[in-house]
């Protein structure tokens, strides 16, 4: 695992922790210089799309929320749409609220998650939340009461937190009533003090400079912070190229994913650029739709104002910097609890739970914002109303040049820095891919670091 | 499935959980035991969890909990390394105890697969089939489920504190849907429904919001598929709707009941 020459070293990390999936990183260093960042995701495919082929329209929403266990929601989510889309159904009204409300509990549950066990230590510098809760038992306990709160919801609506079973094409096999809805108020009036304190916490921590050198995507919605729906906005990086959006159905024609030889996730460009999708990316393209009390959050945490028009021109404060990530998380959290709230107070049980989605041939799509990132899916079905092709762009796969180019401008900091140790690299590695919240089973569980040093 | 967990563990036993191939979500479920997450980590040393913990220690380990089925090469090996690491081991979930969703390649011409899903599938290690973790070494408990329940993960690990086998019942889905107070989807509504076949430990979820129950805790300890099929096709399923029915998220489990219940009508091709 070494080159001859004095200037060459490689080094190893048997496994990333703190992350959903396993991945591993090679980095090329000569002379001082990395040259190549690559994050090898060798998660062992499971097929996905292969299997979808030959299955009824109505079965993609079960099957693809195995693809992974931390964001089930999203894929029976952006499924359900991307099926409707090709049936010419669209789900409004209350059904949509209640969708709304299920993806809220996914957030909530998810990001807190993130933020609590998987990402908050690094910044403290334990290991794990067991260490966290050595020394901050409140805010640990503050975290699982969150949590919990976000898991009633899903619960409550889905039957289960991981892999509900109560969603359906059109909606839900069984709506709420409104008394049913009731006791998850109290809980989530809680859950609102204690996602206010999170974002405190947060803001908080020490943020090292860092900016994150890639396009912007997420999905943009008329009057809504996009959630489980919307339209794909880029923001450039590029200070000169104007925000633009295109049509769901053209995604692939922009987001070309493309096989390389070190990973079982596809990479891939958006319009032939390193892109990122994530946090980030929706403050940045929908941030001033947020709710004023997430907004005033956002500012004491440090945020400032979002840019104002995404789609026109720009002002407010893009964040860049995928440290500060947990921020916009942490502001997301409560969003999201305020928004559940809402969609709770407004609540009718609708007569029907769902609405009848007739099979037909064609080809639909359907994107949402997974807590890490937008959700791409495509199915086309025969006459009968089979899979015949599907297609599912997972966030983290869209991630993978972008963290993969923040890797290389860490560690050349931290060489720079004089920070060569394998230990100290390793942590900065670590640390570097943590910040988005990579979700890899949905693409792998390893992070092997492997430093190659060359003359 | 077989021995019980034997009694008197140390004082603060080790615990380690694994991953194979799987979406992570019953390793979630140990985080999502949000009430019971700090006691536990009180009882046990968590050595060896990298979903939740950057410091992996090293084994052995006296509970091993392995998340994920075995599809690649690596995988062989590390499971047999893992397994002589632990001095007990329990598999958690679907993927672990009958291959999980992606068996269905067991059933499939993998090499078609991996060109569906690769452009370069020469670059992709793959195994051509997803099989349980007894298939590889001795497991001495199978949790079932995708995913697992909560509380059945609380009384497994209870159990094994206590030095006593965990106390979860083999019978069907029905038993729970009636002890629920559940009106039985299949005779007021006519739903097809796999309830009777499948493994109890959901809480019988999907009748409980009005869906048939889709097997995904597996079969049962004793089955009746010949009684269950017309029943399911009186209901509107085709022969193929059944299959896939049961061909989903414990395929190579039901697989095998068919095979024994109904001799002659799986062939093993063209399933999905």
């Amino acid at each position: 695992m070494s080159d001859s020459t004095p200037r060459s070293q490689e080094l190893r990390i048997p496994s990333l922790a703190r992350v959903e999936g396993e991945t591993a990183l090679h980095l090329r260093i000569h002379d001082g210089t990395v040259i190549e960042a690559r994050l090898k995701i060798y998660e062992p495919p499971r097929f996905f799309e292969a299997f979808l082929r030959g299955r009824a329209h109505t079965e993609p929403p079960d099957l693809t929320s195995r693809i992974c266990g931390i964001c089930p929601v999203a894929y029976q989510m952006s499924a359900c749409r991307a099926i409707e889309d090709a049936c010419g159904v669209v789900v409004d009204g209350q059904l949509a609220a209640l969708r709304r409300l299920l993806y809220c509990g996914e957030w909530i549950e998810s990001q807190t998650l993130h933020i609590h066990m998987l990402h908050a230590p690094d910044f403290l510098g334990e290991d794990d939340v067991i260490g966290l809760s050595r020394l901050h038992l409140e805010h640990v306990r503050r975290g699982l009461r969150l949590k919990q709160a976000g898991n009633a919801v899903v619960e409550l609506l889905g039957g289960r937190a991981i892999h509900p079973v109560n969603v359906r094409l059109g909606g839900f096999h069984r709506a709420p009533t409104r008394a049913e809805l009731r006791p998850l108020e109290e809980r989530l009036r809680t859950a609102l003090d204690d996602a206010w304190d999170t974002v405190r916490w947060v803001a908080g921590f020490e943020f090292p400079d860092a900016e994150c050198d890639a396009d912007l995507l997420a999905l943009a919605e008329t009057g809504t912070y996009a959630i489980e729906s919307g339209v794909p906005t880029v923001l450039p990086y590029s200070a000169t190229s104007p925000p633009y959006s295109f049509p769901l159905r053209d995604f692939t024609d922009h987001v070309a994913e493309e096989q390389v030889a070190h990973s079982t996730a596809l990479h891939s460009r958006l319009d032939g650029r390193r892109h990122l999708t994530g946090s980030l990316a929706r403050w940045a393209v929908s941030g001033r739709l947020l709710s004023p009390l997430a907004l005033q959050a956002a500012r004491e945490a440090g945020l400032g104002d979002p840019p104002s028009h995404a789609g026109a021109g720009r002002g407010g404060e893009v964040c860049r910097n995928p440290y500060r990530s947990i921020l916009v998380r942490a502001v997301e959290v409560l969003y999201a609890v305020e928004e559940a709230l809402r969609i709770i107070a407004e609540y009718e049980r609708p007569a029907r739970p769902y609405a009848e989605v007739p099979a037909r041939a064609g080809t639909g799509h359907g994107a949402t914002e997974a807590p890490r990132g937008l959700l791409y899916h495509r199915y086309t079905f025969d006459g009968g109303g089979r899979v015949t092709d599907a297609c599912i762009v997972p966030p983290t796969a869209q991630n993978q040049g972008a963290i993969e180019e923040d890797l290389r401008r860490l560690v050349q900091a931290g060489l720079d820095r004089g920070e060569g140790s394998e230990a100290e690299l390793t942590r900065l590695c670590e640390r570097a891919v943590r910040n988005h919240d990579p979700c890899i089973s949905c693409s792998a569980h390893f992070l092997e670091l492997d430093i190659e040093r060359i003359h | 499935m077989s021995t019980p967990v034997p009694p008197q563990p140390p004082a603060r036993p080790r615990l380690g959980v694994f991953k194979f191939a799987s979406c992570d979500g019953c390793q979630l479920t140990l985080l999502d035991c949000e009430d019971e997450l700090l006691g536990i980590a009180a009882e046990l040393e968590i050595a060896h969890f990298l979903e939740a913990s950057s410091e992996p220690a090293p084994g052995p380990y006296d509970l091993v909990l392995v998340e994920g089925s075995v599809s690649t090469p690596e995988h062989v090996e590390r499971i047999r390394r893992i397994r002589a690491d632990a001095r007990h081991l329990v598999t958690i979930g679907a993927c672990a105890t009958a291959g999980g969703v992606q068996a269905l390649r067991n059933y499939a011409d993998v090499d078609g697969y991996l060109a569906t899903v690769y452009a370069r599938p020469e670059y992709i290690e793959t195994l051509a089939t997803s099989t349980p973790i007894s298939a590889h070494v001795p497991v001495d408990f199978e949790l079932r489920g995708c995913p697992i329940d909560r509380g059945q993960l609380v009384e497994v690990i209870t159990a094994f504190l206590a030095g006593r086998k965990p106390a979860i019942p083999n019978h069907s889905v029905c038993f729970s849907c009636k002890r629920r107070g559940n009106v039985c989807v299949t005779v007021a509504h006519g739903t097809p429904c796999l309830g009777p076949v499948t493994h109890a430990g959901c809480g019988a979820l999907c009748p409980t919001y009005g869906r048939g129950c889709y097997g995904c805790f597996g079969p049962a300890g004793t089955t009746n598929l010949p009684a269950l099929v017309p029943l399911m096709q009186r209901d509107g399923m085709s022969e193929e709707d059944v299959g896939r029915y049961l061909h989903t998220f414990n395929v190579t489990a039901f697989t095998a009941v068919e095979e024994q219940e109904l001799p002659g009508t799986t062939d093993g091709e063209g399933l999905g």
